[in-house]
């Protein structure tokens, strides 16, 4: 049989199976909702759908998927479609983060109730997309979909298609938040059923703006869950964005997320993103760096174990002159852990005085532990200066034997080393509350982490 | 107090330490000197715990135990140090807490009471006057941005904390300008007493400017050819390793 034909029938296979059926159904609903965002919406709804229902899900003979199997989201027939949850503020309090402005999302669909006032948060204009303010929507019919395309990637069409709800934060001009927005996305089971949400966010900064958003994403029980959410980044002239996604959901939840990100003339975008939660975690990001001396900063710490994936696939487009990106990925793997490190780096012909820098480090607690690193460059201009670097090992001899021969135990000394691994990326956390749970999280991780608690 | 007898080590299959016997008691200085590649630091390193290197015959005795029975930590619970030549840098960790945690877990294992922080801090600022540390670099991770002279001063330091039984100083001359040497020497002089011993080992006989011996020795090819007084090392200084050579 031809690849041709395997092709064909795994298609026929797919398009006539009982998962196509299930996102169909949720689709179907999703149409006689009446849709909040007009007409367009339901175009683009139409176009994604049709889209996901030829592609189905990549398999691993696809180069972009190649080192990550997501095999639990092709065997898993999630259901999109769940009445609206219930939950208090007691539930939520521990995954809210002091000092900042919390929104709270629950199950891809805005939870007013819970959160800190939509209507008054800091200067930024902030509103459901289900419940659109009116204000907002030329401003969101302008953007949505326009940053992450769904042609070519299954998990975009699949959130375009069916998300119900999410958030639009808007920075008027010259409008500095001082209080970061923190965007809490759980996920809560009504029944034991695998349960699907599709977050969606759009960020929109206008000229000389600024502000610090997080997204978080976590869960409230162990069941299985997909989550997949979409946040596209405008970053117009001046702009500066921070932002930061901590990924802390159950081990069940499958997470496939993507975030675009637009960055004009002389504007920055800097994200952290921080995972150590979900059973396979997929990261696409992606920055295109449209005006000169406009600056991406893209960095990430995942720390996993058992049979976890995470998997990072970054994308930097370097099409204006004089731009600079940096990206720094650091990850600590133990057990039968796997990730993945795919850092493209584009360069236009029309981008002369281009500065990339781009590295990735993974420590090894394990033997059986595995991380991918494969950075591709692809350079078509003739001045520039792009880096890249990625080391893969295990912990030191040399430094476990000076801790143990200051009397340190063996498990303390690895402890202390791993924070250490660690802390050159802890330290970019600036947003405090989230940069104690970050720590919170190393500590209690770590064996013997009451050493290193007590050490930094 | 150390009593090393016929001692033979490889490090990955090649055989360094051909033989070596040596015994130092409380309250002596014992300087180790010879050219590099002598198996001077594979020495340092065999007696502080380094699992990596492989005893093939011999034996080390530290006080009542059998030192290469015991792990690198429970070496230092023991009461040996080892000032390691090159410091490891320890980014987020800081100095003075890492400190406190060493000490602790030594005066744990000595079944001693733990010191509290007020305690310690007391102690710290008593002991970095020692070596004449700028108490700045108690916040700062463990050696991570120091010179070569802060990490040489912050072993001495970290060792006048910890008050080992034995110390055992590997190359810690070795970088240092004259006044760093002084001051590192100065360090060491303030801690000798009549229950602890030294062994210092370098490549120079300047260091011995500073810290007068009571024994030195002579290591070539894994082996003390030669053991002498002071005025042994003022010899070497004058002629060179080379004379010694043949009678490895």
């Amino acid at each position: 049989m031809s690849d041709q034909t395997r092709a064909e029938q795994a298609r026929q296979k797919w398009q006539q199976g009982d998962l196509l059926a299930a996102y169909r159904a949720d689709y179907a609903s999703v149409e006689e909702q009446r849709d909040a965002l007009g007409d367009r919406a339901g175009e683009l709804r139409r176009a994604a759908f049709a889209r996901f229902e030829e592609q189905g899900f990549p398999g691993r003979r696809d180069e972009e998927w190649r080192h990550t199997n997501i095999g639990v989201v092709r065997s898993t027939a999630y259901q999109g479609h769940q009445q609206p949850t219930t939950l208090t503020r007691d539930q939520i309090e521990p995954f809210l983060y002091r000092g900042c402005h919390n929104l709270v999302v629950v199950n891809g669909r805005v939870a007013p109730e819970l959160s800190d006032s939509l209507a008054s948060a800091g200067g930024a204009r902030v509103s459901s997309l289900a419940y659109l303010d009116a204000s907002l929507r030329p401003l969101v019919e302008e953007r949505i979909a326009t940053a992450a395309k769904f042609d070519n990637h299954p998990f975009v069409a699949l959130n375009t298609a069916l998300f119900r709800d999410g958030l639009v934060i808007d920075l008027p001009k010259e409008a500095v938040v001082e209080m970061p927005l923190h965007v809490l996305n759980l996920s809560a089971h009504a029944s034991p059923d695998p349960q699907a949400s599709y977050p969606r966010l759009l960020i929109n900064a206008e000229a000389q703006s600024q502000a610090t958003i997080i997204e978080t994403y976590a869960s409230l029980d162990d069941e299985p869950t997909l989550t997949c959410p979409v946040t596209e980044a405008f970053c117009a002239e001046g702009a500066v964005v921070r932002h930061y996604k901590v990924q802390k959901e159950s081990l069940s939840a499958a997470h496939m997320a993507t975030l675009h990100v637009e960055i004009q003339r002389d504007a920055q975008f800097s994200s952290q993103s921080i995972s150590h939660g979900g059973g396979l975690v997929r990261n696409d990001s992606r920055a295109a760096l449209r005006g000169s001396g406009s600056d991406a900063t893209l960095n990430g710490l995942y720390v996993v174990a058992g049979d976890q994936i995470v998997d990072n696939h970054m994308y930097v487009e370097h099409e204006a002159p004089n731009a600079t990106s940096h990206e720094l990925f650091k990850g600590i793997l133990s057990e039968r852990a796997q990730s993945v490190f795919n850092g493209r780096i584009y360069v236009h012909r029309s981008a002369q005085k281009t500065d990339a820098k781009q590295t990735n480090r993974n420590l090894l607690l394990s033997d059986r532990a595995v991380a991918n690193s494969n950075p591709q460059l692809e350079i078509f201009a003739d001045d520039v200066r792009c880096t890249h670097g990625s080391t893969t090992g295990h912990l030191e001899e040399d430094a476990l034997f000076y801790l143990r021969s200051r009397g340190i135990d063996a498990d303390a000394a690895t402890s202390l080393l791993t924070y250490a691994f660690a802390s050159e990326f802890v330290e970019l956390v600036e947003v405090e509350a989230l940069r104690d749970d970050l720590q919170e999280f190393l500590f209690s991780r770590l064996p013997g982490g009451e050493i290193v608690r007590q050490a930094v | 107090m150390l009593e090393i007898k016929d001692l033979q080590v490889k490090v990955n299959d090649t055989e360094i330490l051909k033989g070596l016997s040596l015994s130092v008691k409380a309250g002596e200085v014992h300087a180790i000197m010879g050219p590099n590649g002598s198996g001077k630091s594979t020495l340092a390193q065999v007696l502080a715990g380094r699992e990596d290197y492989e005893v093939t015959g011999g034996s080390v005795s530290f006080l009542d135990d059998d030192l290469l029975e015991l792990s690198a930590e429970e070496r230092a619970q023991a009461g040996v140090f080892l000032a390691f030549q090159y410091p490891v840098e320890i980014p987020g960790v800081s100095n003075t807490y890492f400190l406190k945690a060493a000490l602790n877990s030594v005066l744990k294992a000595r079944g001693e009471k733990q010191l509290d922080a007020i305690d310690f801090l007391k102690l710290v600022r008593e002991r970095v006057k020692v070596v004449d540390l700028d108490e700045s670099l108690m916040k700062r991770p463990v050696n991570h941005g120091f010179s070569g002279g802060e990490k040489k001063r912050n072993e001495i330091f970290h060792m006048s904390v910890l008050e080992p039984k034995l110390a055992i100083l590997d190359e810690t001359d070795s970088g240092l300008d004259i006044d760093a040497l002084r001051t590192v020497a100065g360090g060491v002089n303030s801690l000798r007493n009549e229950g602890r011993a030294f062994v210092l080992i370098t490549h120079y006989q300047r260091l011995l400017d500073y810290i007068v011996p009571d024994v030195v020795h002579v290591m070539v090819d894994g082996k003390i050819v030669r053991t002498g007084g002071k005025e042994l090392a003022l010899e070497l200084e004058e002629k060179g390793y080379g004379f010694l050579e043949g009678a490895a």
